[in-house]
């Protein structure tokens, strides 16, 4: 099946440095023992600036799944601001699929937090929130007490470290809602209000966000990687990855396969191929692989006997186009982009040739329309349209005409929302349809086709 | 005298003082606050608040109904919270979700919470719990549970609920 | 070119739909189209309300000017930059003008967009429109004809919704029709500055409502009638009365305070059906407060008087105009102006209560008592201002009023006996704490009135008048603007115009005669200078501000 032969992928653990390590403890005293804070230390002594353009230069994308240029979006700042700056680590894990930052939190959360020190300080923010998700109860508890021993030491608090530079981090916990992740979404919502997200322009979050005031949010990785690259340098960061995907990222592999988990790799340094087959030890019960979701349940989905036509870039400049399976696709942001998909929040969710895609893009749509917003029409209306189609379908109701309603309805969606959950929530539809069109229409019996079967709201 | 608890009200003036901005902002940590105090959100509760945060009942209103963690009725002492969505589901989330309907003898609907006649128990399905890996998965109140694959596993966690 | 409005801002060059066009700088896509007679299609946008973009039925081709390596536009052979197209379609109602965009207010691809909003708003829709109040002028029925596809894909089951909802004392909700557009919603936090309207629950499912320990009864709520693009909010006192098509309208100004909101009168068959506010930057904006535009049931009150009156001993007896008022005028003989008193409106047009003056004089001038019944009150935030006199300006400029200061010599020139003919016009002299029994010592009262009540029920004369949406005429609002009323439907009954009753009443004491009452504008604006060259016609519908010489 498998037609690259590598040695096994090893995995390079820079945030999962000692997450999982026996002895390993989430107080202060056995992260100031493994080094920890002494990069924030550093880092206190520095420009402002200068920190910034290493973040610039060190490429560093975002981790929560739209894969922006960290130090980019911070210097859509306005030089002239004269508000105060906010930042808002997103620790609302909630993409379907993803599962790292849980990890980060319940296992090192002063990484975390000196990661967001120094990333506070870059640009000058005297107050941050980390909004939590609600779900993870304990997580708020480890983080706040984090943020208490941080504090005891002057890591946080006034004049930190005698730097006369003050920051203080407030723990705010979501509470159910997956649109909290959306970045505009989750400022309402630690406003007080329905995470409803806000219209682009003019609230751009770097010059209207929090309390109207200039506001940087970022995931809960993406800021442990700010710590790393002022360690090693924006140019040594460089050299972990391929470029411009660069430095490691934390993959979630879950689904049918025999070892599922988190894994961090150099960003493109592991093909699906080797993620599913060497890191996770392959497809369960011996069954063969069907279909991956490559980066959380949004992701468009990939067929197991897809050929991907990808344009890559050489070393001297020039683009070769190559056509590779599924197992050749590298683990970075713009292969898989080229593949039709995305690297999103590095939720892998692997399914296997027993799976029905039926069912399984109703449980999606099923999720989506339920966590909607509702704020704008075609969200709030086609994603619960698209549930209500797809559970007809599973329930022995399909008609041979839902496949082209079902697309229409999600093309109706996908780029005419306010925010990016339209293409969330019907890039799975729209993909599993133009890759699996064989069993939607297999649902469908000629009989049923002018009698609806009705199913409940 | 007030009918809270010195600490609770200790807690709800602290957290108002997290967001030196805007008071709204404390709108979710004091329906947070008040759920675990008193079980669930009160008509009481949304007055109070409001009126802590100088803001009309609407306002708190709408969070309560939007957030899915909140709830205006009062719920069982144990709250179990199956994961739904599609790698628990692959995993067995729906087949968990059944187990417990089995054990606890309850039925209901899927997607909205489901209470034990004893008041005990409630059993809800919920979407993406964040820890896929490891599916199925659910927690129990604030206790968090991985790989809950059996009938035993599902006989143990119930054991603890006492 | 350049667009009717804003003309003093900043302009910038804009392509839309192929043609450059000038518009104001920032100005957004729904009105620079509208500005060359395009309409862009819209639900949640509101001019006077914050954009929130959540309809998505305005999407438009938004491009801007295509970048040379010199980071200039790249000019076509036009001499017009060339555009760069974006692939998303964008949102007219956040999409700001700048200089070189371009903007496609129809496509291929917007009118996908269209079609697909239309249908998203109607499956959970309960198409009820034959028993829907906004049949007529709903935007969702409107839109879906001229942009929604033919028919229904949607074969499953409907979200249930909550039905008649009561919202607050004079609204009720429909929340299956509902759009959730958020329009009352930020009117009622923004405008009306009333928090009480909100979202509850979440997705498809959301449903629009009021607290229910805090109602919406805010002074302004009616204004959610008319900003509703759909039949989700409708107004107690109009629904199921009468279909929208039938209502003629009549432009003019609502007489319930100093403000002079514009208005809307909606009749039909000589009955007024409801009232609604008018734009008018200068007053009102699109507003009115419910107070006001509720205030016109009186019109057809059972205490409504129709017919003049004669009082023959203990008993009032119905007659014809040419016998109440010789006989009313006969009442002046012999009595000196020190004997007699008028007390006239701050409620009354500028033209009536400049034939007012005319009789004052008619009848011995200055030592004829004459004034008004001032009515200060508490102004609000918006639209109620602190005289409840819609004319008090007017009444003021005409010599009418003297603030109320005579008031009190009336009152007890009654008690004595003094005054043996009073005049009362639109006013109740009991409303000044003048007894029955005073008013009894009065020899000649002579009433000109909408309403009976414990004053006509004693008076001599009795001289049924016109309401305010029977009659034609002008006013000046507290801020001096020069507004007009237009007769919307006739005078109940025998009723007449006040002008015309006033006009005769002179006749008869033989002054001079009116043929018309832009005959008597025209007059009364020879007479006071700020009213030069003005006529009723030239107020127009959005009135003048006058310049008064202070």
């Amino acid at each position: 099946m498998r037609n690259v032969i590598n040695m096994a992928a090893e995995e390079k653990r820079l945030i999962f440095k000692h997450i999982d390590q026996p002895g390993y403890t989430i107080d202060i005293d056995c992260y100031l023992k493994h080094g920890g804070y002494e990069t924030a230390k550093k880092a206190l002594t520095l420009k402002q600036a200068d920190i910034i353009n290493e973040v610039k230069a060190s490429g560093l994308r975002g981790r929560g799944g739209a894969g922006f240029g960290c130090g980019l979006k911070w210097s859509f700042i306005p030089p002239t601001n004269t508000k105060p700056v906010y930042l808002i680590c997103n620790a609302d894990e909630s993409e379907p699929g993803t599962f790292k930052d849980r990890q980060i939190i319940y296992k090192d959360p002063h990484q975390l937090l000196e990661g967001m020190l120094i990333s506070c300080y870059a640009n000058r923010v005297s107050l941050a929130y980390i909004y939590i998700r609600g779900e993870f109860p304990d997580g708020a508890k480890i983080l706040e007490h984090a943020i208490e021993e941080a504090r005891k030491r002057n890591f946080l608090g006034k004049n930190i470290l005698g730097s006369e530079y003050s920051l203080e981090i407030y723990v705010h916990r979501g509470a159910g809602a997956y649109i909290c992740g959306e970045e505009t979404g989750l400022i309402e919502s630690l406003e007080g209000k329905r995470a409803y997200p806000r219209i682009k322009p003019p609230y751009f979050p770097a010059v209207l966000g929090l309390y109207q005031c200039p506001t940087i949010v970022n995931n809960v990785e993406t800021l442990c990687h700010v710590k790393h690259i002022m360690a090693m340098g924006g140019a040594e960061y460089t050299k972990l990855g391929t470029p411009n995907n660069t430095g490691t990222r934390i993959l979630c592999v879950s689904g049918d396969v025999n070892k599922p988990g988190y894994y961090e790799f150099e960003v493109g340094k592991v093909t699906l191929g080797e993620l599913i087959y060497d890191v996770c030890g392959g497809i369960q019960n011996g069954n063969q692989l069907k279909a991956i979701i490559p980066g959380g349940s949004s992701a468009k989905v990939l067929r197991a006997d897809e050929t991907f036509k990808i344009k890559q870039k050489q070393a001297d400049g020039s683009i070769i186009e190559k056509s590779i399976t599924i197992n050749d696709i590298p683990m970075d942001f713009d292969t898989m982009a080229a593949a039709g998909s995305m690297a999103g929040s590095g939720g892998v969710i692997v399914m296997d040739h027993t799976r029905d895609m039926v069912e399984a893009l109703a449980n999606i749509n099923e999720f989506y329309a339920h966590e909607s917003c509702g704020q704008c029409t075609p969200c709030r209306e086609g994603s619960l349209w698209m549930k209500k189609i797809t559970t007809r379908m599973t329930h022995g109701g399909a008609r041979k005409e839902d496949l082209g309603l079902l697309k229409n309805v999600a093309d109706n969606i996908a780029g005419r929302t306010i925010c990016a959950f339209g293409e969330a929530c019907s890039w799975p539809t729209q993909s599993f349809i133009a890759k699996f069109p064989e069993e939607f229409e297999n649902k469908a019996k000629p009989e049923t086709s002018s009698e609806p079967i009705r199913t409940a709201a | 005298m007030s009918p809270f608890r010195p600490e609770f009200l200790a807690k709800v003036d602290e957290t108002i003082a997290h967001y030196p901005v805007s008071k709204r902002s404390a709108s979710l940590p004091l329906l947070h606050l008040w759920q675990e105090e008193f079980g669930h959100i009160s008509d009481e509760a949304i007055h109070w608040i409001a009126e802590k945060l100088s803001l009309q009942p609407i306002q708190i209103l709408e969070l309560v109904t939007f957030y899915p963690m909140f709830r205006q009725k009062p719920f069982g002492k144990y709250h179990i919270k199956v994961c739904r969505t599609l790698s628990c589901a692959l995993g067995g989330g729906y087949e968990l979700h059944e187990c417990f309907k089995k054990t606890l003898q309850v039925d209901g609907d899927a997607h909205g919470p489901i209470h034990s006649p004893d008041g005990k128990y409630t059993l809800e399905f919920v979407e993406c719990l964040a820890s896929c890996g490891t599916a199925p998965v659910c927690m129990i109140n604030d206790d968090f549970h991985e790989k809950v694959d059996s009938q035993e596993k599902v006989n143990a966690l119930l054991a603890k609920c006492n | 070119m350049i667009a009717p409005t804003e003309t003093t801002k900043e302009l910038v060059n804009i392509q839309l739909d192929g043609q450059w066009v000038q518009v104001p700088k920032g100005m957004n896509a729904i009105e620079a189209a509208k500005a060359f007679g395009k309409l862009i299609p819209h639900y949640c946008y509101h001019p006077k309300l914050q954009v929130v973009g959540n309809c998505r039925m305005c999407l438009i081709e938004m491009g801007t000017p295509k970048m040379g390596p010199d980071r200039k536009p790249i000019l076509g052979t036009d001499g017009r930059p060339e555009i760069a197209w974006m692939p998303r379609p964008q949102i007219g109602c956040a999409t700001n003008a700048a200089e070189g965009m371009a903007f496609r207010t129809t496509s291929p691809l917007i009118e996908e967009c269209r079609k697909g909003v239309m249908e998203f708003l109607l499956i959970n829709h309960p198409l009820d429109c034959p028993i829907c109040d906004q049949a007529g002028e709903c935007q969702l029925q409107e839109f879906s004809v001229e942009f929604g596809g033919e028919k229904s894909r949607f074969v499953e089951n409907k979200v249930k919704k909550p039905k008649r909802v009561d919202l607050g004392e004079r609204i009720v909700l429909d929340d299956e029709r509902c759009i959730l557009c958020s329009r009352c919603i930020r009117f009622t936090r923004d405008v009306a500055k009333d928090d009480c309207l909100g979202f509850v629950s979440r997705g498809s499912h959301t449903v629009l409502t009021a607290h229910p320990d805090k109602p919406f009864n805010n002074n302004y709520s009616l204004n959610t009638v008319d900003i509703c693009p759909v039949g989700a909010l409708t107004s107690k006192d109009f629904r199921f009365k009468m279909r929208v098509w039938f209502l003629k309208e009549t432009p003019s100004i609502c007489t319930s305070c100093g403000t002079g909101c514009n208005t809307i009168i909606g009749s039909r068959e000589n009955v007024v059906h409801r009232q609604t506010p008018r734009d008018n930057e200068a007053v009102n904006e699109c507003w009115m407060c419910d107070y006001g535009r509720l205030n016109f049931h009186y019109l057809n009150d059972g205490k409504r008087l129709t017919q003049p009156q004669v009082r023959v001993k203990q008993d009032l007896f119905p007659t014809d105009w040419e016998d109440v008022l010789s006989q009313a005028a006969n009442s002046f003989k012999n009595v000196s102006p020190s004997e007699i008193a008028i007390l006239a409106s701050a409620r009354m047009t500028n033209e009536e209560l400049f034939l007012v003056k005319q009789l004052q004089k008619q009848l011995g001038g200055d030592a004829v008592l004459l004034d008004v019944l001032p009515r200060p009150q508490k102004a609000d935030h918006l639209l109620v201002c602190d005289d409840g006199n819609p004319n008090s300006q007017g009444a003021q400029l005409l010599g009418v009023s003297q603030k109320g200061e005579k008031l009190e010599t009336l009152r007890q020139g009654i008690a004595s006996g003094k005054y043996r003919v009073v005049l009362a016009l639109h006013e109740d002299l009991t409303i000044l704490g003048i007894s029955v029994e005073n008013l009894n010592k009065i020899e000649s009262l002579i009433s000109l009135s909408l309403l009976s009540n414990e004053m006509t029920n004693i008076s001599r004369f009795i001289l049924p008048g016109a309401g305010f949406a029977e009659k034609r005429g002008s006013m000046i609002n507290v801020k001096g603007r020069l507004q007009r009323l237009n007769k919307a439907i006739a005078t109940a009954g025998s009723a007449k115009e006040d002008w015309e009753i006033l006009n005769q009443l002179i006749t008869h004491l033989g002054g001079a005669s009116f043929s018309s009452i832009d005959e008597v504008f025209k007059t009364m604006a020879a007479t006071y200078p700020v009213l030069a060259n003005l006529s009723l016609s030239k107020i127009g519908d959005q009135g003048i501000a006058l310049k008064f010489n202070s």
